[in-house]
């Protein structure tokens, strides 16, 4: 174990703080110390609640809450409701907003003895693949801070990469958790849709949004998931049965014993053409090194897979446009020009106007078309029916295989500015993480090597409800190749 | 041209929507309470507000109210439906949607059968046809302070109270109904009436039109005979059953007005003013918002179990017309009687007023005299006095064991109307009760023989009939408040005659 209280696991931390080696309060400190030194140059945080995490740690010292992650620190994406802790969803809209309320997730880190050491950077409300629209300035990739840590969670991405948290919460509504995680080497984990509260969670597209685990390990992001998931009255799509054994199935996979009688299923619509060589590369290979630990990988079709980018945004715009209507001025957040001139229609032009990036009015006029009046079935009902034949791609492709296996991202990190002329190139990142969302089943980014010195995620995807397989074949694949770790030669 | 010779030139087709606030203790969506009339923005949570990330739940006994009242209306009951969102701009509805229902609604196809009063004759049963119930939330409710109208335009600010934001709403929608011919004022008016009945005997909803739990919005449109359907104008919050006839009546009169004139009917929402009896223009259709419906993301379908739909079915209470009929049977209550009960709508206050242990020819008369007076130059339906059937069944009960004459009983009944209290806080309130003790009677009936010696004299002279002056003079003296052959017989003895 380090001597290093920030390049400890989230287990090797809660065992040490159990086991009273060190104090939550130490550990809370040391990770408030790390953000303090190198924040100003990642800037994975929007908000640090350094107050609020000492309190918590206390409370887990003096024994008033405990569980296995009691103690350990985590960077929660701002998306999610923090009861009088600023929450902006990385927008001008919600500059300031302290909510009265915590979000289901948010209290059950709460109720767990987690150590929320505060808000991490996104674009704005969930929507890009690089950070860069947040409307508080980009992350940087800890792996070359010239570079996206990609997005929408980059902050929590980049704060558990370059060790200011070993967990973070992000959100996944396209693969805003795992390719972050895929362009930061980090494992990241989107779970079945439903198996995560979405209550408290300001939403984007209420359809596909789903909050799940980052981690440096297997482990611990599946210890972090056995606390967030679950039932929750308050989201009617919340799935009442328990919770996959993902830490049992973690534990198992790390054991040794290999992924023998598993059956991997390569995906054949997400590789190729958009996939870049070196990232095609580290993605053979370690659909080799799951044939070396056992498993038996053959060749799935997915024949529908190249219509979801087109129908996911369709489908994540049109929700948003409505989602985002309560954006107004009226009640809380931004309001612009109410000088007692203006009529209430110009009141909340100015603040939509002004409160609102460019890539979220894009996507809200984009919703509202495709929502609209003569366009309804040729658009939104049209990508509905692609999003039923894609669920029959995963059903079918599950009955040949236990799990699917792609790269989770077509690239390594790319130069910040980059793609920001170009959304459509923008929105390619997400090629082979969208599906997933569309069907609703779980699926992981976990690190497969470098490719010119950068991070490339390997993508496994399973069936709604077995979020356990992602964490078997994860840890067997982590046992056998350990992640890179960043050099963070820009610390020097 | 009057509203008569216009339905002689006119068919009306009437559309009729009705939201209905439903009963239930919480919201649709949250657990917030649903009293009437506390404090702006008390009843209020992150759900209700549409605070960012906050989601909906479905409340399980707004489900089970719709469900009923469906039923009660033979409406089909849809084995699976969703709720859908309507997306538009308004300061009182917190996400800037309402989440209500769209192409699946709960309950569809159905109808009421409604009695329409006929002067002189029995009442004709019309059917109307329902074409669906759905269930959707309240909006809140916006003041707009410092304007002449009390509407948007001209105000200097708005104040949103959200308390009524999230209320179960159940909107009731009709068909087209046509074929009213002379009476279509009447026809409408007399279906708001049975659905208000049925739904207050569902016991889903306290159906207050003057509180605005049931509102009502009147589309009218008028076509030559043989010709297609004219256009629809929509009058918008009618909350009143007498302010439906009459917005009906008035829109009939305007649009034959303008179609005689060679004018066109604009397509528009129109609002209805309590006070003048007749509407003005609203939005006009013709620029119709895009509501872009589309499905909740965030509510799982409604998918009710038929087993649980056909429990519901077998407990429903007996309709209100058949609850009537069978009640004015059981009574020996004349058929005559009972129309005319039902066409001065107090049928189902006597029947109430008989179960609160009055006698039926009692409870007919206060209704169908008394109150029906009182009502009438109130402005105001007998169900919307401000008396309870129960508070009548007590002034009969009054009268009979002797504390209250039948002069006494009205003047306690206007009592009770003016708000005094219960029929007992206003005899004691008013000392309205029948003095019989004779002692104190004396010195008025010594009194009265004493002003009117002539009288007095007629009396004892043999012409008895005389003593009536005396008995006045004594009732005078004593408010009303004597019992009348008391007095007589007190002053014949004092006379020396025999009665």
């Amino acid at each position: 174990m380090s001597t290093d209280l920030t390049r400890r696991t989230a287990a090797e931390t809660a065992a040490a703080i159990a086991g009273r080696e060190v104090s939550a309060v130490e550990v809370a400190q040391a990770h408030l110390d790390r953000i303090a030194a190198v924040d100003d140059r990642l800037h994975a945080f929007l908000h640090v609640d350094s107050e609020g995490a000492l309190a918590q740690a206390a409370r887990v010292d003096a024994g008033e809450v405990a569980g296995p992650l009691a103690g350990v620190p985590l960077a929660l994406k701002d998306v999610l409701c923090t009861e009088g802790v600023p929450t902006t969803v990385g927008s001008k809209m919600l500059e300031g907003w302290r909510p009265p309320y915590d979000a289901t997730v948010t209290a059950r880190l709460k109720a767990a003895g987690v150590v929320i050491l505060g808000k991490t950077n996104m674009d704005e409300f969930a929507m890009g693949s690089s950070t860069e629209h947040s409307a508080y300035g980009p992350t940087h990739n800890p792996w070359d801070l010239t570079r996206i840590p990609g997005g929408s969670g980059g902050g929590s991405a980049a704060a558990v990469a370059a060790y200011e948290a070993p967990l973070a919460v992000g959100t996944d509504t396209g693969g805003s958790i795992r390719q972050p995680a895929a362009v930061t080497g980090t494992i990241g984990v989107k779970p079945t849709y439903g198996g995560v509260s979405r209550y408290g969670l300001v939403a984007f597209s209420s359809s596909l949004d789903q909050a799940g685990p980052c981690a440096r390990t297997v482990l611990d992001a599946a210890l972090l998931h056995a606390v967030i998931a679950g039932h929750d009255p308050a989201d009617s799509t919340s799935i009442d049965a328990p919770v996959p054994p993902v830490v049992e199935a973690a534990r198992q996979g790390a054991s040794g014993e290999g992924l023998a009688g598993l059956r991997v299923g390569v995906v054949r619509e997400l590789s190729g053409e958009g996939y870049a060589t070196g990232v095609q590369e580290r993605f053979d290979e370690a659909v080799e090194l799951l044939r070396g630990l056992g498993a038996e990988v053959r060749e799935v079709s997915c024949p529908h897979f190249g219509y979801a980018l087109a129908a996911y945004y369709l489908i994540a715009p049109s929700e948003a446009s409505s989602n985002l209507a309560r954006f107004d001025g009226v009640r809380y957040g931004l309001r612009v020009g109410d000088d007692g001139s203006r009529s209430l229609e110009e009141v909340t032009a100015l603040t939509r106007g002004r409160g609102f990036g460019a890539e979220v009015k894009r996507r809200i006029v984009l919703g509202t078309y495709a929502l609209s009046s003569g366009y309804y079935d040729a658009y939104y009902g049209q990508a509905q029916k692609v999003r039923t034949l894609i669920t029959r791609d995963f059903t079918s492709a599950f009955e040949q295989v236990d799990v699917l296996v792609s790269p989770a991202a077509p690239t390594v990190a790319f130069p910040l500015g980059d793609k920001l002329a170009d959304p459509l190139a923008m929105y390619r990142q997400d090629l082979a993480t969208i599906p997933s969302n569309l069907y609703g089943g779980p699926a992981m980014s976990l690190p497969c090597g470098l490719s010119d010195g950068l991070p490339v995620g390997l993508q496994i995807m399973a069936p709604t409800m077995r979020d356990e397989l992602l964490y078997r074949v994860g840890a067997a694949f982590e046992a056998a190749r350990p992640a890179p770790v960043p050099p963070l030669s820009w610390e020097s | 041209m009057t509203y008569e010779t216009d339905l002689q030139e006119f068919e009306p087709v009437l559309g009729l929507e009705t939201h209905v606030e439903l009963g239930t203790a919480s919201k649709m969506f949250c657990s917030c309470a649903t009293a009437f009339g506390a404090e702006p923005n008390t009843q209020t949570c992150p759900v209700c507000l549409g605070l960012p990330g906050a989601l909906p739940v479905v409340n399980a006994q707004a489900i089970e109210s719709t469900v009923r009242i469906g039923l009660a209306l033979h409406c089909t009951i849809a084995s699976w439906c969703r709720f859908a969102r309507k997306n538009y701009f308004y300061p009182d509805m917190p996400k800037n949607f309402q989440t209500s229902q769209y192409d699946e609604p709960l309950c569809s196809d159905g109808y009421l059968d409604v009695e329409v009063p006929v002067e002189g004759g029995a009442p004709e049963t019309v059917r109307i046809p329902i074409e669906r119930v759905h269930l959707e939330e309240d909006t809140g409710k916006s003041l707009h302070v410092g304007g002449a109208t009390g509407r948007i335009h001209g105000a200097s600010h708005s104040l949103v109270d959200y308390n009524r934001a999230g209320i179960p709403l159940v909107e009731i929608v009709t068909r087209p109904v046509t074929g009213t011919g002379t009476r279509p004022a009447e026809v409408a008016k007399a279906y708001v009436t049975a659905l208000r009945d049925l739904l207050r005997g569902l016991d889903v909803s306290d159906v207050r039109m003057e509180q605005g739990s049931m509102r009502c919005d009147v589309n009218v449109s008028l076509n030559r005979p043989g010709e297609p359907w004219g256009t629809r104008s929509e009058t918008k919050n009618v909350n009143s059953l007498r302010s439906v006839e009459r917005a009906v009546r008035s829109e009939v009169e305007r649009q034959a007005g303008r179609l005689r004139a060679g004018e066109r009917i604009v397509q528009e929402t129109r609002h209805f003013s309590e006070a003048t009896g007749s509407s003005s223009p609203g939005r006009s259709k013709e620029e119709a918002t895009d509501y872009r419906y589309f499905p909740e993301p965030d509510l799982v379908p409604v998918a009710p179990d038929p087993a649980w739909v056909a429990r519901l079915r077998d407990a429903l209470p007996e309709p209100p017309a058949e609850r009537r009929r069978r009640l004015v049977d059981q009574l020996g209550l004349p058929e005559l009687d009972a129309q005319a009960m039902v066409n001065a709508g107090v049928l189902d206050l006597v029947l109430a007023t008989v179960e609160a242990g009055a006698p039926a020819g009692e409870a007919r008369n206060w209704w169908l005299q008394t109150l029906a007076q009182a009502a009438n130059t109130a402005g105001v339906e007998p169900a919307e006095l401000p008396i309870t059937p129960a508070q009548v069944a007590r002034l009969a009960a009054l009268v009979a064991e002797g504390t209250l004459t039948a002069g006494l009983a009205r003047q306690v009944a206007e009592g009770v109307l003016a708000g005094e209290g219960e029929p007992d806080e206003v005899v004691a309130g008013r000392g309205l009760a029948v003095v019989s003790d004779e002692g104190a009677l004396g010195e008025a009936v010594d009194a009265a023989i004493a002003a009117q010696p002539g009288v007095a004299d007629k009396v004892r002279g043999g012409k008895v009939q005389a003593v009536g002056a005396l008995v006045g003079a004594v009732m005078k003296a004593t408010r009303g408040q004597a019992d009348a052959s008391v007095v007589r017989r007190l002053l014949l003895e004092r006379l020396g005659v025999e009665g």
